[in-house]
């Protein structure tokens, strides 16, 4: 086992009287390059650890769970911060659903999320990556007037996660990604479009389709004017669809559904969406960027269906989250970093593809507006009333076909009446990011706000 | 005028080394020898940020107080700038081997190698201690905890409607030390405190939420003259008065903007374009506007980062710069933009006080401080009064801005129908929309109230903390994003 390993069972090793630990040990390397102009502007290299330490004490009312957690695996602060957990543990209330995860015989996926090439990559191979993807861009077309950013990053991890109730996991990944933002237009316009690579490793990298797509979707949008109010129907592009998807996915949590704050409570078994829609949540799938063998408590990672024709199925859950439900966990742990306990969340979100290409879709919508980044999400959707209103920048869609920019306006609707109004789903599936994927989607019945 | 006055600018300012502060987290001794190391390949500055956090957060949940929640960490950050380009690394390790070898890598960039550069010498160190009455770790656990539960009392008997209640407490200190090659050193101490009340309203429309928060740099003593039991009572207000919500509006509407509802308004119609770091990539419609009329000729707008007890305020910035006041936009003319030592450096002027990092972990880059517009002379109710027709904003979220096109939305969180000029029926969110150059011309009324909102800014990946400030306004029109025709 590896060296964290032993790290997060020594902690482990210190129970006393009665009291469960649990360790979260978590080591990381990270490059960073920015390139501006044909030249580096930055370039960051470290390696960061930490360790979080959750401390249980079992008492008649229940148990009583406290937290710690510290950027450093120096032995005096492990041993501050798990004497920090056993005294806050101490102020907490007792809770008798409160437990920590324990083996449930599910055995790991077999997910190798490590590129074993990826160290043998050197730091000039990596620059020479970040400015192909700038000179790309800013070559793209003579209407690139700059390239705003254009970045590159990778990351080795490893974690050891470390328990008294039975878990002792450890997991390793690698990824890198390139991002370039260009900027079209002139003294009188600016337009902006962002394209991406991502990847296990930098081997993986595509430089010429980042670039690519940034510069259409900037040259695109010149031109563009703010749109006329109208109820229409809407078509998301992929990458749109994946950030709807990952907002939506907060109210299948588990955690959220048992806290009473997610629309889909009580709706479990009930038809939610169009016949059309089921979505599954599959981090054992490698081509998902969330792919993962472990959550984040150390259960296996399993394919779990959550909505299947429609009809509500079940919710992620992680150990606590489950037993409040009465049910069992799904694998589903998250954790936020070291700090906290882990609530319940998606991690591989994938819609199930249908059969009609993007550009038969929006033949088959004729009239609406396709959207291509939408702004405001922290700030406009919601996952307790499902109240969904987004900004949006895009193209018209007339005769079946894209048609004039439009910029500055808003889509609104609700969830709720979203996904019952959906008219199509594209075969476009497009490994994003996040927690998941995406592909070209027309929802009928939006408020689009402009003048 | 009529200004609001923010309370007098406080934050200590010391010289005296003979004050009993907290240890050093490095001494001047070993920093000489990492600055000289930085630079042993050349380079034109070298800096070392070290920083020292401990945080402690509380959340009660359902009734219960769900867990305790305490971190810590410590580390330096090194930077080599090297004309345009910048090299960086950062360790945990703050003994002289791993400071030495951080120095080394953020130094690779420098592979021209020559030396040569000029080491200024470290002399007085600007010394700022955060003028905290009630240093956190001198008040027990249990009054903190006593907090949550009063304000969740409170908002719990609200109404019948409110179904789900969450508190938190959270407080931080940050420790800093910054010095470079080019002979500035300086630390602070910075100590912050925030309270959140969450509410969950069930009803026949489905559920609804509602928010309040307060949040300050200072101890406990942020709870001195804080209602704890009222923010509850308001947060449990905003939920329920949006289950007989109706859908907001959609199309451009008159909007009246309650005085503190959020301040992110600015922030990101004009707070963000302002940033140097997007002037010198020309990636703003602000850019090559200094001396123009940008605003409505009522719109005078500062960053300010001396603001006691503000959000969004500290001695010095992240690149041990004293923080400062600095006018963006006065009687609608833009005067000038908010820089960081890089962006400064690169058009021969100094810094504003706006270098910011998340943590050690972090490149500084140019953020604002304390963003607000400066009271008018009009009666807030006179403004809403003379509205016939438009939205009252009580309470804004968030927002988000594209630098470059200008464009940028913001969302409601407490929202109200205005008809015949008094305010009637509460709407459901929504996010507005609009284009800063143009809704900051659309400003035709400024109320003589003002209060200023903590809020968290993201860039880049960094979150830091900011305050945000506006009094009563409106905006002739703006989009709303209503699903109403």
């Amino acid at each position: 086992m590896s060296e964290l390993h032993d790290i997060a069972a020594r902690v482990v090793a210190q129970a006393q009287g009665g009291e469960e630990i649990e360790a979260y040990a978590a080591r990381g390397t990270d490059t960073e390059i920015r390139v501006y102009e044909g030249e580096i502007e930055s370039l960051s290299t470290a390696t960061s650890a930490g360790i979080g330490i959750r401390v249980l004490l079992p008492g008649p009312d229940g148990a009583r769970v406290g937290v710690a957690s510290a950027g450093s695996l120096d032995p005096d602060v492990i041993a501050h911060a798990l004497a920090s957990a056993r005294e806050n543990a101490t102020f907490a209330s007792p809770d008798p659903m409160v437990i920590f995860a324990s083996p449930d015989g599910v055995t790991p996926a077999a997910v190798d999320l490590v590129d074993p090439a990826a160290h043998l990559v050197t730091v000039d191979e990596k620059i020479a990556l970040v400015k192909a993807v700038e000179s790309a861009a800013r070559s793209g077309d003579a209407r690139i007037r700059s390239v705003d950013n254009a970045d590159y990053g990778d990351s080795r991890s490893e974690m050891a996660l470390v328990s008294t109730t039975g878990i002792s996991a450890t997991a390793e990944r690698t990824s890198a990604f390139l991002s370039v933002a260009t900027l079209a237009g002139s003294a009188d316009e600016t337009q902006t479009g962002s394209g991406f690579s991502i990847g296990r490793g930098p081997g993986a990298l595509d430089p010429e389709a980042a670039a690519r797509d940034a510069v259409e979707r900037s040259v695109r949008m010149l031109g563009a004017t703010k749109g006329r109010s109208i109820r229409t129907t809407v078509v998301f592009d992929p990458r749109v669809t994946s950030t709807i998807l990952g907002v939506l996915s907060g109210a299948l949590s588990g955690d959220a559904v048992g806290r009473g704050r997610s629309f889909f409570e009580g709706h479990l078994g009930e038809a939610v969406a169009v016949d059309g829609f089921t979505l599954v949540d599959d981090p054992t799938d490698l081509r998902a960027y969330g792919a993962s063998a472990l959550d984040g408590e150390g259960l296996a990672c399993r394919r779990n269906v959550l909505i299947d024709g429609g009809l509500l199925r079940q919710f992620v859950y992680d150990t606590v989250s489950a037993r409040r439900a009465g049910v069992s966990s799904t694998g589903s742990a998250a954790r936020g970093g070291l700090a906290g306990s882990p609530g319940a969340g998606c991690r591989a979100l994938v819609l199930t593809p249908g059969d009609r290409s993007a550009e038969e879709l929006l033949s088959d919508v004729g009239e609406g507006l396709y959207v291509q980044s939408i702004t405001g999400v922290h700030s406009g959707v919601s996952t307790v009333s499902g109240d969904f209103s987004v900004g949006a920048e895009g193209l018209m869609i007339r005769d079946g076909r894209l048609a004039e920019p439009i910029r500055e306006v808003t889509v609104a609707s609700t969830f709720q009446k979203m996904l019952m109004s959906i008219v199509g789903i594209g075969a476009d599936l497009t490994w994003l990011p996040g927690v998941a994927a995406g592909q070209t989607v027309a929802i009928g019945d939006m408020q689009v706000s402009g003048t | 005028m009529g200004h609001v006055v923010l309370g007098s600018c406080a934050t200590g300012d010391r010289y005296d080394e003979a004050v009993p502060a907290s240890p050093d987290l490095i001494e001047t001794a070993l920093i000489e020898r990492v600055l000289s190391a930085a630079v042993e390949r050349g380079g034109d500055m070298a800096e070392i940020f070290c920083e020292d956090r401990t945080s402690r957060s509380a959340s009660r949940d359902d009734g219960r107080i769900e867990e305790l929640s305490t971190g810590s960490s410590r580390g330096a950050g090194i930077r080599v700038v090297v004309g345009d380009t910048t090299g960086f690394a950062h360790t945990a390790d703050l003994s002289e081997e791993g400071l030495l070898s951080a120095a080394r890598a953020a130094a690779a960039v420098a592979r021209q190698g020559g030396g040569g550069t000029k080491i200024a010498p470290l002399e007085r160190r600007r010394r700022h201690e955060a003028p905290v009455r009630h240093l956190l770790d001198d008040v027990p656990t249990a009054d903190k905890l006593a907090l949550l539960e009063r304000a969740d009392d409170a908002a719990r008997s609200a109404g019948a409607s409110i179904s789900q209640v969450t508190t938190s407490y959270g407080e931080g200190r940050r420790r800093i030390l910054v010095a470079t090659t080019d002979g500035v050193y300086a630390s602070d101490d910075q100590v912050r405190t925030r309270f959140n009340v969450m509410c969950v309203a069930t009803g026949d429309t489905g559920l609804q939420t509602g928010f309040e928060s307060l949040a300050r740099t200072q101890g406990f003593e942020l709870f001195d003259g804080a209602d704890v039991e009222e923010m509850g009572r308001v947060a449990a207000r905003r939920a329920m008065a949006k289950l007989a919500a109706r859908p907001a509006p959609s199309g451009e509407v008159p909007l009246v903007l309650a005085g503190g509802s959020g301040g992110v308004l600015f922030h990101e119609a004009c707070g963000h374009g302002l940033e140097a770091d997007h002037i010198v990539k020309d990636s703003s419609v602000y850019c090559g506007q200094v001396g123009q009329q940008v605003a409505s000729p009522l719109v005078t707008l500062v960053d300010d980062g001396t603001v006691a007890g503000e959000w969004g305020t500290s001695a010095i910035d992240d690149e041990g710069r004293p923080a400062q006041r600095n006018v963006l936009i006065e009687d609608g003319i833009l005067t000038d933009y908010m820089w960081d030592w890089l962006r400064a450096r690169k058009e021969g002027r100094p810094s504003s006080g706006n270098g910011r990092r998340e943590t050690y972990k972090d490149l500084p880059m140019v953020r604002m401080t304390n963003t607000f517009l400066l009271g008018g002379e009009e009666d807030p109710e006179d403004i809403i009064a003379q509205t016939p027709e438009g939205v009252y904003v009580a309470k804004l979220g968030g927002g988000q801005v594209n630098t470059a096109t200008g464009d940028f939305v913001f969302g409601t969180t407490e929202a109200y129908l205005i008809e015949g000029g008094r305010i009637t029926e509460p709407l459901r969110d929504a996010n507005l929309i609009g284009n800063g150059p143009e809704v900051l011309r659309r400003i035709d009324a400024l109320g003589n109230d003002f209060s200023m909102m903590p809020g968290t800014c993201g860039k880049d990946g960094q979150s830091v903390p900011v305050g945000c400030g506006q009094p009563t306004l409106r905006i002739t029109g703006v989009t709303i994003g209503g699903t109403a025709a």
